[in-house]
């Protein structure tokens, strides 16, 4: 009897060890997985960096850094410099977020505080469906709607106004292209809109209510709330939304590209054409013959992975900071 | 679900199976790459050579400097571009280069209440124009050129290609022959540093922009022009006269050329003498491999070439390009016979 039931037990431990042993090797495995799916992601970018720096040696040791500081782009000389698209880029991203700022930061007040609230799912759809536009959308439109209304209306407009006003009129000069610096701005700064938008709605939805509801008992009025308890307990939120939103706009290529006039030169004026990193890289790579030229191309596009790489990594920054602050 | 599984599986054997004889189907359509000019031509020639024969072709408009880069990593038969390789160089790489067909480059504008053929410019006012030295619509140089029409107080918008193009090359080619300066600032290439302008891409890109600036001048392939029903402009040619662009023009440009001046029949049209020749007329070329690898490929595609030589004249004139003359098409099958060979030395070609 009791040789039985000792047979029954060793039988269950040999059971139970199996299974045991089982469940160790699935977990074996499914943790190898992830950490190689981890690792997957960290070899792709080294191997982008890495094919990107052995691509473009050949123009970075021919120009050194005069690559960076040069505005001549001459294929026909092979002469090449990274300043025009560089400018073109940082400057379009810029004004790009100085519109698209505070109208993001005025629709997510809105849509916390003061929209009544059957409007409020509407609204904030609205603003997301502007980011599921494609970009090659906003650019047709661009071209076709936007920039002939900007040349026949806005432009010749603005240019009259600030006719004969020293600085005014040399950022505003003529002729009016309707496509150009600003243009691309514009619809830039549509398409980061979503972006800061819903990143600044989140992030004053992590503001305690008591903080609110104790300002408006000492008679605050709404944009004192907004001014001074709201928005500097979500300054450095807003910022990472802020980053994420200009890491998009400098990379933005197609829209871009449409609307910008693609011209290799810096100009004072706002109105006349530029070009972008990415832009110029969509325009010229299939058609760039001889080796110079196409490792030039190679080194813009490192350029702009350098530059991007630094504003995300300030997004990320900040947003953690503000996240670690949400959670004490 | 065990069921489930091994219908999938069938599924999946039979789509893989489907995609591998579509594969093999597609191995027997020549393959090309190259210059988005003669893009509309090629197109017609190969539908029409497909219902004849059945073989079709893939060829990608993917401009002329991507035509030769894919014909030297052998990706393709055969590369296409209308800039013309130099002698040396076919003859380091081993490829042959041949014309197929013949167009014009025509400047087009965006000006209120001018029609097409209205406005007349010349070689040097059109440089002038494009390096930025005119920047306004009612300059002297234009209006003396034209007591007649009625010429806006508006500036130019310049419009070119911002990326590389044959067609480029052929503009610039013709303006550095008019111009001094334009030949010393910013000289001949498929891309070039463009002192003025706004850049767009292909002719298409060129064609949508001058059509939405007002005040704007581009220059694009004749037939881009006349799809797009853009204000095109005539010229005064070398010989001092007004000129139409028409395929008469372009082919009188083509008749005064001599093709054997050049290794690989490598003349540009650009400001040919003649009274009646269009200045900025251009031709695009074919490039294969002397000793090509694939012999049968190459095979296929030079009896398509030699059948679009001899049926495809009709309508190469129907999309206003202008057909090879007789004793040029001649001359390129010749060529074929004696240089386009298999690894024994036997030639590919042997005539329709």
């Amino acid at each position: 009897m009791s040789a039985v039931s000792e047979a029954v037990t060793s039988s269950g431990a040999r059971t139970r060890e199996a299974i045991v042993r089982r469940f160790a090797l699935t977990d074996t495995i499914f943790r190898t997985a992830t950490r190689l799916s981890a690792i997957l992601v960290l070899v792709l970018l080294g191997g982008v960096a890495i094919s990107l720096i052995t691509g473009s040696w050949q123009a970075l040791s021919k120009f050194g850094f005069s690559f960076l500081t040069t505005e001549s782009w001459n294929p026909v000389t092979e002469n090449f410099g990274a300043l025009a698209p560089i400018y073109g880029t940082i400057v379009t991203s810029a004004i790009a977020i100085l519109i698209a700022v505070p109208i993001g930061i005025g629709i997510a007040v809105f849509l916390t505080e003061l929209c009544p609230r059957p409007l409020r799912r509407p609204i904030g759809i609205a603003v997301e469906l502007l980011a599921g536009i494609p970009s090659i959308i906003y650019g047709i439109w661009g071209l076709f709607v936007f920039a002939p209304f900007l040349q026949t209306t806005v432009q010749p407009f603005v240019i009259w106004l600030f006719h004969g006003i020293p600085g005014l009129n040399g950022l505003f000069a003529g002729p009016p292209y309707g496509i150009g610096m600003l243009t691309s701005s514009l619809i830039l700064a549509i398409m980061v809109l979503p972006f800061i938008t819903s990143i600044t709605k989140d992030v004053f939805d992590t503001v305690p209510s008591v903080l609110k509801e104790s300002a408006y008992g000492i008679g605050c009025t709404t944009w004192e709330v907004t001014r001074r308890v709201v928005i500097p307990y979500t300054r450095v939120g807003i910022m990472g939304g802020v980053m994420l939103g200009l890491g998009r706009a400098l990379g933005e290529t197609m829209a871009v590209t449409f609307v910008i006039g693609n011209a290799h030169r810096i100009s004072a004026s706002l109105f006349a054409p530029g070009t972008t990193i990415s832009a110029t890289i969509a325009n010229e790579f299939t058609e760039a013959d001889g080796e110079l030229y196409t490792s030039s191309l190679v080194a813009l596009g490192l350029i702009l992975f350098i530059i991007t790489f630094i504003i995300l990594a300030i997004a990320r920054y900040m947003l953690l900071r503000i996240d670690s602050k949400a959670g004490a | 679900m065990r069921h489930f599984i091994r219908s999938a599986v069938v599924a999946i054997a039979m789509a893989a199976a489907s995609t591998i004889s579509i594969s093999a189907a597609m191995a027997a359509d020549i393959s090309g790459a190259g210059a988005t000019f003669p893009y509309p031509i090629y197109a017609k020639w190969a539908d029409a050579y497909k219902k004849e024969t059945g073989i079709g072709l893939n060829y990608q408009s993917i401009g002329s400097g991507g035509g030769i880069k894919q014909i030297k990593a052998k990706t393709v038969t055969f590369g296409a571009s209308d800039a013309p390789l130099k002698g040396e160089d076919l003859d380091s790489i081993g490829l042959a280069q041949f014309p197929m067909v013949m167009g014009g480059i025509v400047p087009v504008v965006n000006l209120e209440g001018v029609k097409p053929g209205e406005l007349v410019l010349d070689g040097p006012v059109l440089a002038d124009i494009f390096v930025g030295k005119i920047t306004n619509w009612n300059d002297e140089a234009i209006k003396k050129l034209n007591p007649d029409v009625k010429l806006p107080d508006q500036a130019i918008a310049v419009v070119h290609r911002s990326d590389g193009s044959g067609t480029t090359f052929n503009f610039s080619y013709y303006l550095a022959d008019v111009s001094a300066d334009w030949k010393s600032k910013v000289g001949v290439n498929t891309a070039l540093e463009w002192p003025v302008g706004i850049g767009a891409k292909g002719n298409e890109g060129v064609a949508n922009n001058v059509a939405q600036t007002g005040g704007a001048i581009g220059y694009v392939e004749y037939a881009y022009a006349k799809q797009n029903k853009l204000i095109y402009t005539d010229l005064i040619n070398k010989d001092g006269k007004k000129v139409e662009p028409t395929a008469a023009a372009f082919s009188a440009a083509a008749a005064n050329a001599d093709w054997s001046s050049k290794p690989g029949y490598g003349v540009i049209l650009a400001n040919q003498a003649g009274a009646e020749s269009w200045p900025m007329t251009s031709a695009t070329w074919i490039l294969v491999y002397k000793k090509p690898d694939d012999t049968a490929a190459t095979g296929e595609a030079l009896k398509f070439f030699a059948w679009s030589y001899g049926k495809g004249d009709e309508m190469a004139a129907g999309l206003d390009y202008v057909p090879m003359p007789d004793a040029v098409v001649k001359s390129v099958e010749e060529m074929w016979a004696k240089d386009i060979v298999d690894s024994n030395g036997k030639p590919i070609y042997s005539g329709m």
